[in-house]
């Protein structure tokens, strides 16, 4: 097992000195690329909802550049600050926070709604990585508990919040840190025939009724399509289905989704922005769509296995993962394979926050891999 | 044991834990990506068509396009029947947030009333309706509250203003029994009608013209396909279908001639109904009271509609078509031709008229109208222009029922007269068969005695008594009356040509028939002609006869007199003519309830009605009608 050794031209190289990984940055503007094409038909063609949006990207590769020019140690170094900050904010948005549609996660600082949630998708990962790197491994129990405490405590604040969205992407990205440590095959094992048992007590004491009903809505739409869509509550996912199912093989066209165009789809900017893409471009759309994701998936998960230390390791891999998991839950909702989860399709979706938080994981990436040293073996 | 407390990390060990990891991780990822993949791929690939099919569904919406009703013209092209935009004020509850308040608002923008707001509360209560349908608030805008929405439209959301044609009748009342009306569709005639044709038709023919030709009236049913967005807003038509308008129909009644002749009733009430002896077509057809038909369109009031459903005049009658009276004196001439054509009597036969008649073998006195009679010998000739009943009486039991009857009806009495409006009753023309079967009792010789002045068990319409004088006009021939001559679709015009009766009578050499008329032209124009002071110092020659129905029977001795009869029992007004007596261009039958005698009160009526016919339009309607 060794790393590959790069070349001293290749160190030279103009994107190299700025900390850029070419075939990863290729990926995310081909992304960005197809999901301003879309999002131009989601939003009825408006020029400004795209300039918005352009700017939101702007400000987040420009974050994601900043990112990519600290080394991994500094992030290690500050890891354990930022994990602090963002369990004593989440506390805060208890008692100060900002409500709205029913849900408390914002605080108000300084004039600018900020969502302290946002900060700990990167701050858990980063403090699971902090606390594997100097510790020899795979862990003991004790540290695996431990490591399974930093993930929860967040978890839970947010779950409470509620967004079970953020929640989920954040427990994941913990516990994907904690798997890459090296967690034998036995405990994974054990972890998820705990996860079964303990998803009745979850039913029935600790979710609440409109998660629920969300629930009901997607079991019945797994069972019986039509049936689905007389109900109120499910016709959003209805109509996202029947959006993208309309679009066949090869699409209505660029600007042509009647189901989009004609406002039948909720949301179709933001959450449900997929299901414009799958009207309008078909099959083969959503296909490209995929094979843009499992690139840079591919590329994230490449870069992870060329990590020198753990740290950077396990950090890379968490944040790939992670990576998927949101945009497996968004297609998933709203093709109506997983229940609605309110998660925007990662990179595509128009909204502000998750992007940056985003592109500065992608940052780190670019971080860990242009800041190795030469190895000889 | 010893390896265990080993602390130093072995970072080849930890990369290779990762790399499995990771490489199990991928393994997973792919899998569910291929997953997901197929998923996607079941929806838009093996499930395609279903969904493709609902994505239709949701924006395309097939909408019927009502016909425009067919249009009602009278013989010189004014129209009697139109169709108006009639503005309505509607709503579609999906589309305000607050209905309450909008509807508040709505109420003092346009001083709507109470009522309104609650008819529209229960419609839409009660009523099911598809979603992003509007239910109307206000049926019949003013001008004024149109103009003011319009500048306010922007404050509510959901409301808009729909421009719908609805018939309108500009005559009202005065042709209400000719035209009919339409009113809208009930569940009955929702039953009976073709659903599917009548999709977007608010409105049916009820009664009249309107209801005997709804089947061309009405047209076909168009559609437009149409793309809507989710909030149910039409963006573009896709593809239409132009309804097919209802056919245009042409009238022979003059409007004219109506106005005319609904003046010269000077309220009163009776019936005028004006032919044209050559052909059957109806000039004009008056039934005294009417009522607004314009109120029916939209919806009468159960005050107004309960108002004229218990007026002592009856308005909702239509006494031409439906109205039975005995026709009096009016059918002396018929009966005089019968006489002489049948041979029971000759020209020259005379009775003695003492003011009464009397059956052999029985004390009853059938009593002349002249309590001292008409004098010792009187012909067929004086008996028709003087009204000579004793003459009849005599006649009829000469003839006996079993002659009368069947001539009579081939003049039209006791037959539907065949005109285009339905409704139309028979009549009574009686036989020994229909008492037997009517009566379960034989024919007695004494009801003969008063069928031969027009009374009795025999009654007709206003419609039959015309007709049976223009079959006199008409040297004998006898068409099925009507109001529609010609009828247009697409701009072109198709007459129809009259129809004849089945059953015409035969008049032979037709001198017989002459020697009625003449006797007819005495009525109008002899020295002691009843209606003689009527067409006195008349531009034209006409022949014409009164008829004067006595409603109540008198005992031997008794005398009608009119200050002791309540005004409901009063004699029947009567009168037949036409003019001009050589080639007739109008026939018209008076009938005026409880008016008096028939040659003071109701031959004036006619006098009236030919003038204005024949003197004060006398270019227009001679122009030959194709």
């Amino acid at each position: 097992m060794t790393s590959k050794v790069h070349t001293h031209k290749e160190r030279q190289s103009l994107v190299w000195r700025l900390h850029l990984d070419l075939p990863l940055l290729a990926g995310l503007f081909a992304l960005m690329g197809f999901g301003l094409m879309v999002l131009y038909s989601a939003g009825g063609e408006s020029e400004s909802l795209i300039y918005r949006q352009v700017t939101r990207l702007g400000i987040g590769l420009a974050v994601m550049f900043m990112m990519a020019q600290f080394p991994p140690r500094f992030y290690a170094k500050w890891a354990p600050f930022l994990y602090l900050i963002g369990l004593v904010l989440l506390i805060a948005v208890i008692f100060f926070g900002d409500k709205s549609k029913g849900a408390q996660r914002w605080l108000m600082l300084g004039g600018f709604r900020f969502q302290p949630s946002e900060l700990m998708k990167l701050a858990v990962p980063l403090m699971v990585a902090w606390y594997f790197s100097e510790r020899p491994l795979p862990a003991r129990k004790r540290e695996l508990f431990i490591a399974a405490v930093l993930v929860l405590v967040p978890t839970l604040l947010i779950a409470k919040q509620p967004d079970l969205g953020t929640a989920l992407l954040i427990s994941s990205s913990g516990l994907f840190a904690i798997y890459l440590s090296g967690v034998s095959w036995r405990i994974i094992a054990g972890f998820v025939v705990a996860a079964v048992i303990f998803m009745p007590i979850h039913w029935f004491f600790l979710i609440h009724e409109y998660q629920k009903d969300r629930v009901y809505v997607y079991l019945e739409g797994i069972m019986n399509q039509t049936e689905l869509c007389k109900q109120p509550d499910a016709w959003q996912i209805c109509q996202s289905q029947v959006a993208i199912g309309s679009g066949g093989f090869d699409g209505k066209g660029w600007l042509n989704g009647t189901q989009s165009q004609l406002e039948f789809l909720p949301e179709r900017s933001t959450d449900f922005i997929f299901a414009v893409l799958g009207e309008e471009f078909g099959f083969t759309g959503v296909a490209i769509l995929l094979s843009i994701y499992l690139f840079i998936i591919a590329r994230g998960l490449y870069i992870g296995t060329q990590a020198q230390e753990t740290f950077s390791r396990l950090l890379a891999g968490a944040i790939v993962l992670t990576f998927f998991v949101y945009l497996f839950v968004n297609i998933g909702m709203v093709t109506g394979l997983l229940p609605v989860v309110g998660l925007p399709l990662p990179l595509v979706s128009y909204g502000g926050t998750s992007m940056v938080t985003l592109l500065s994981g992608f940052g780190m990436l670019m971080s860990i891999y242009t800041h190795r040293k030469l190895v000889s073996t | 044991m010893l390896q265990r407390k080993v602390t130093i990390k072995n970072p080849f060990r930890e990369l290779a834990y990762y790399q499995s990891r990771v490489f199990v991780a991928f393994f997973i990822i792919i899998a569910l990506m291929a997953g997901l993949l197929f998923w996607v791929a079941n929806l838009q690939v093996f499930h395609y068509e279903n969904y493709r099919t609902r994505s239709d569904a949701n924006r395309i919406r097939v909408r019927p396009v009502a016909p425009t009703r067919g249009l009602i013209y009278d013989r010189n092209g004014v129209i009697l029947a139109e169709n108006r935009s009639v503005y309505s004020l509607e709503l579609i509850p999906e589309q305000v947030d607050d209905i309450d308040e909008t509807l508040s608002q709505l109420k003092e923008l346009l001083q709507l009333d109470d009522d309104d707001i609650e008819r529209f509360h229960k419609e839409k209560r009660y009523t099911r309706r598809e979603r992003f349908k509007k239910i109307p608030i206000k049926q019949k805008l003013t001008e004024k509250q149109v103009a003011l929405f319009a500048v306010n439209r922007f404050r509510f959301k959901g409301v808009s203003v729909e421009a719908r044609l609805v018939r309108y009748y500009p005559y009202g009342s005065v042709l209400v029994h000719a035209l009919g009306y339409v009113g809208r569709i009930n569940d009955r005639e929702k039953a009976r009608i073709d659903a599917a044709n009548y999709k977007a038709t608010h409105h049916i023919g009820k009664v009249g013209l309107e209801k005997h030709y709804e089947s061309i009236l009405h047209g076909t049913i168009g559609s437009r396909v149409v793309e809507v967005d989710v909030h149910e807003r039409v963006l573009r038509t896709l593809s239409e279908q132009t309804p097919q308008n209802g056919v245009d129909l042409h009238l022979s009644l003059d409007v004219e001639l109506q106005l005319a002749a609904e003046k010269a009733l000077a309220g009163r009430r009776g019936v005028i109904v004006a032919l044209d002896p050559a052909n059957g077509d109806v000039l004009a057809l008056v039934s005294n009271p009417g009522y607004n038909p314009n109120l029916f369109v939209t919806g009468i009031s159960s005050k107004d509609y309960n108002k004229l459903l218990k007026s002592q005049d009856r308005p909702l009658f239509n006494r031409a078509l439906r109205g039975q009276y005995s026709p009096g004196s009016t059918i002396k001439p018929h009966m005089a031709w019968l006489g002489l054509t049948s041979g029971m009597i000759t020209p020259s036969y005379t009775v003695e008229d003492p003011g009464f008649f009397m059956l052999p073998n029985d004390e009853r006195r059938y009593r002349d109208w002249k309590k001292l009679g008409h004098g010792k010998r009187i012909g067929y000739k004086q008996a028709i222009a003087q009204s000579c009943d004793t003459f009849f009486y005599d006649l009829a039991v000469r003839l006996g029922i079993d002659r009368i009857h069947p001539s009579m009806s081939k003049f039209g009495f006791g037959q539907l007269t065949g005109i285009d409006m339905g409704e139309e009753v028979p009549g009574l023309m009686p036989s020994r068969d229909w008492k037997r079967g009517a009566r379960r009792a034989p024919w007695y010789p004494g009801e003969t005695v008063i069928i031969g002045i027009g009374q009795g068990y025999w009654t007709a319409t206003p419609l039959q008594i015309a007709n049976s004088a223009a079959v006199i006009a008409n040297d004998g021939k006898r068409y099925q009356l009507r109001l529609v001559n010609s009828q247009e679709a697409n701009g072109v015009k198709t007459f129809m040509a009259p129809q004849l009766a089945e059953q015409q009578i035969d008049i032979g050499d037709g001198q017989h028939f002459d020697l009625i008329k003449k006797a007819m032209k005495e009525v109008n124009h002899g020295l002691r002609g009843s209606a003689r002071e009527a067409f006195r110092d008349a531009p034209y020659e006409s022949a014409g006869k009164t008829g004067t129905v006595q409603l109540v029977g008198y005992s031997q001795d008794e005398e009608y007199d009119k200050t002791k009869v309540a005004q409901n029992l009063h004699d029947n007004a009567l009168y037949i003519g036409y003019a001009p007596y050589e080639k007739p261009q109008i026939a018209v039958a008076i009938v005026l309830e409880n008016a008096g005698g028939g040659g003071s009160n109701a031959a004036p009526v006619a006098r009236k009605v030919m003038d204005f016919y024949l003197e004060s339009k006398p270019q227009k309607n001679k122009e030959p009608n194709t």
